[in-house]
């Protein structure tokens, strides 16, 4: 039995199709991925997953259990930490810890061992209210809380957004090892560089999940042979190539520029002989290997040509 | 002082004994795109805040596009354009509307707002939608539309807190374009994001850490000096030993 299970799961906000007939499974002890920027459905398909909020369509299970009908069972088997900072400004850290197991009939001593390692950093806090704590300290008392009563499933919406690099791979570490006590973690992020730590991983975007595999295998199924490029004046370069017929997609990725070329029996000579004739200083051309992020920009031209861009401006 | 968008002397900004910055120092010069890195806490917020004529220092000096940060705040104010993940327009005024209200208040003539805000919204292709409320536009749309508006008054700088925070990956892109075009208009960019590919689209970086700039240069130097194939890298072996985490 897979540790969450949704079909044709549809949301709407008066017309605004927030999620599109969503369907994946999530597979048990699996750490799975949602990936996508701001606004595409990635929190709605949380909190309906949670129980909190009613599908217009579709069905969905956690552990089994209806997210409609047995929500009760489902509530008492998940944890949940959502985007927003939630627990209790005015409650310190041990009484927020406290408030949460008691209300799921545990207690800390009960589950320590799950939460030991993340709650040791703070444990030096405990007197101080929630509201007071870091951005850092404040998101691991949030796991705490979420973990306490031995959830068997873990939805963590956004957890690292707006969090620097540092302490983003510290979350992933922690994750991690959550992993190996056999707990199914399900995390949203827009970070697409985070998506290589998930065993798999959904790419949404406008309600839609454009492609749900291993991170490998994504990377594995881009379909072009991608080349990097950089030159010393990028920018120039840049608009240089999209003009170019024979090159197909042309983006910005860090110091170079990605891009495809139209036949894919041309090579990197090919690409020389194009850019040459803008005269770029210090041209370099290698094959380079594609990333989440060059998967997720072609799944969206996919999706974007079937779709008008101009449609997306009537929604609310 | 001509060349220099930015001068900081031994800034500083002391919030009882917590030293938020610590007596930094930079220049940034005209034109660039200066990407002002670093970890959560480390008092990023609180140096812009300074630089943008919203708070005093505790000591030292800052100079922007000209201006004293203690004696000119309001001058200061008029000469930058800020925008950050956060504001957003009115979501009950049109695209018009809100183009003509910040222009208003940035004091660019009825006549010329009238010209150029049409000319904008033909290059943001948002013809149709020129007479919408703002508020029903995607998340993406909203933000060039925010970056337009902060720099229609033309400033010398602008200010741009973490603007690609959370935007689908080719609107971040079409975002950048729209920075560099801006830098070739001759406006001096000071940016701040969390994304290390965006850092090697600056022109020179600095890296804040525990409240003071603990490098600066450009991104193919420091990856040079630290030995890094990505920005990623030399960002995490400066802010791993922060000994701040707060936001």
């Amino acid at each position: 039995m897979p540790a969450v299970t949704l079909k044709n799961i549809t949301k709407k906000y008066g017309d605004f199709v927030a999620v599109d007939e969503v369907s994946f499974e999530v597979k048990k002890g699996e750490l799975f991925g949602l990936i996508g920027p701001d606004g595409a459905g990635k929190t709605s398909i949380f909190r309906i997953l949670t129980t909190l909020l009613l599908a217009e369509g579709g069905t969905a299970t956690v552990e089994g259990h209806d997210v409609v009908k047995e929500f009760q069972e489902i509530r008492n088997k998940v944890g949940y930490m959502p985007g927003k900072f939630s627990l209790y400004q005015d409650l310190t850290v041990k009484e927020n810890l406290e408030f949460f197991a008691t209300i799921f009939g545990t207690t800390i001593e009960e589950n320590y061992d799950l939460i030991k390692d993340i709650y040791d950093q703070i444990k030096p806090f405990n007197d101080r209210r929630a509201g007071k704590l870091s951005g850092g300290m404040k998101q691991k008392l949030a796991l705490c809380c979420a973990l306490i009563h031995k959830p068997e499933v873990l939805f963590l919406d956004e957890p690292t957004t707006g969090v620097d690099v540092v302490s983003r791979s510290e979350f992933w570490e922690m994750l991690a090892k959550l992993k190996k006590q056999n707990i199914t973690i399900v995390v949203s992020t827009p970070y697409m560089d985070e998506a290589k730590l998930c065993d798999r991983i959904a790419l949404i975007q406008n309600g839609k999940i454009m492609t749900v595999d291993e991170p490998q295998q994504i990377i594995k199924s881009f379909p072009k042979t991608l080349f990097a490029v950089k030159a010393k004046n990028i920018y120039k370069l840049l608009q240089n190539l999209r003009t170019e017929k024979e090159i197909e997609n042309c983006d910005a990725f860090g110091e170079f520029l990605h891009l495809t070329l139209v036949s894919e029996k041309a090579d990197e000579e090919k690409i020389k002989t194009i850019a040459q004739k803008y005269n770029p200083e210090d041209l370099e051309v290698k094959k380079t290997e594609p990333t989440i992020e060059d998967s997720f920009i072609r799944l969206m031209r996919e999706q974007d040509n079937s779709r008008e861009p101009k449609e997306m401006l009537d929604g609310k | 002082m001509e060349n220099k968008a930015i001068i900081c002397k031994d800034l500083t900004k002391q919030f009882g004994d917590f030293k938020a910055v610590d007596k930094i120092s930079f220049e940034v010069n005209e034109g660039e795109i200066f990407g002002f890195l670093g970890a959560n806490g480390a008092g990023k917020t609180t140096a812009m805040r300074i630089l943008c004529g919203l708070s005093f220092p505790t000591s030292g000096e800052a100079h922007v596009a000209g201006f004293d940060v203690y004696k000119q705040q309001e001058k200061i104010k008029k000469n930058i354009g800020y925008m950050s993940q956060k504001f957003s327009l009115y979501d009950n005024l049109t695209i018009l509307e809100n183009i003509e209200f910040f222009a208003g208040v940035y004091g660019v003539s009825r006549y010329e707002i009238k010209e150029r805000s049409k000319d904008l919204i033909l290059t943001l292709g948002l013809e149709k939608e020129a007479k919408k409320v703002v508020g029903g536009l995607p998340l993406g749309w909203k933000q060039k539309l925010a970056f337009s508006v902060a720099v229609f008054h033309r400033p010398k700088i602008v200010f741009l807190d973490e603007p690609t925070g959370g935007v689908d990956p080719i609107t971040r892109r079409q975002f950048w374009e729209m920075i560099y075009q801006a830098a070739a208009d001759g406006i001096t960019v000071f940016v701040t994001t969390h994304y290390m590919d965006e850092a090697e689209y600056c022109d020179r970086i600095s890296i804040m850490v525990d409240g003071r700039v603990a490098a600066i240069d450009s991104p193919s130097a420091l990856k040079k000096r630290f030995n890094a194939v990505s920005m990623d890298e030399v960002f995490y072996e400066l802010a791993r030993n922060a000994k701040r985490t707060s936001d």
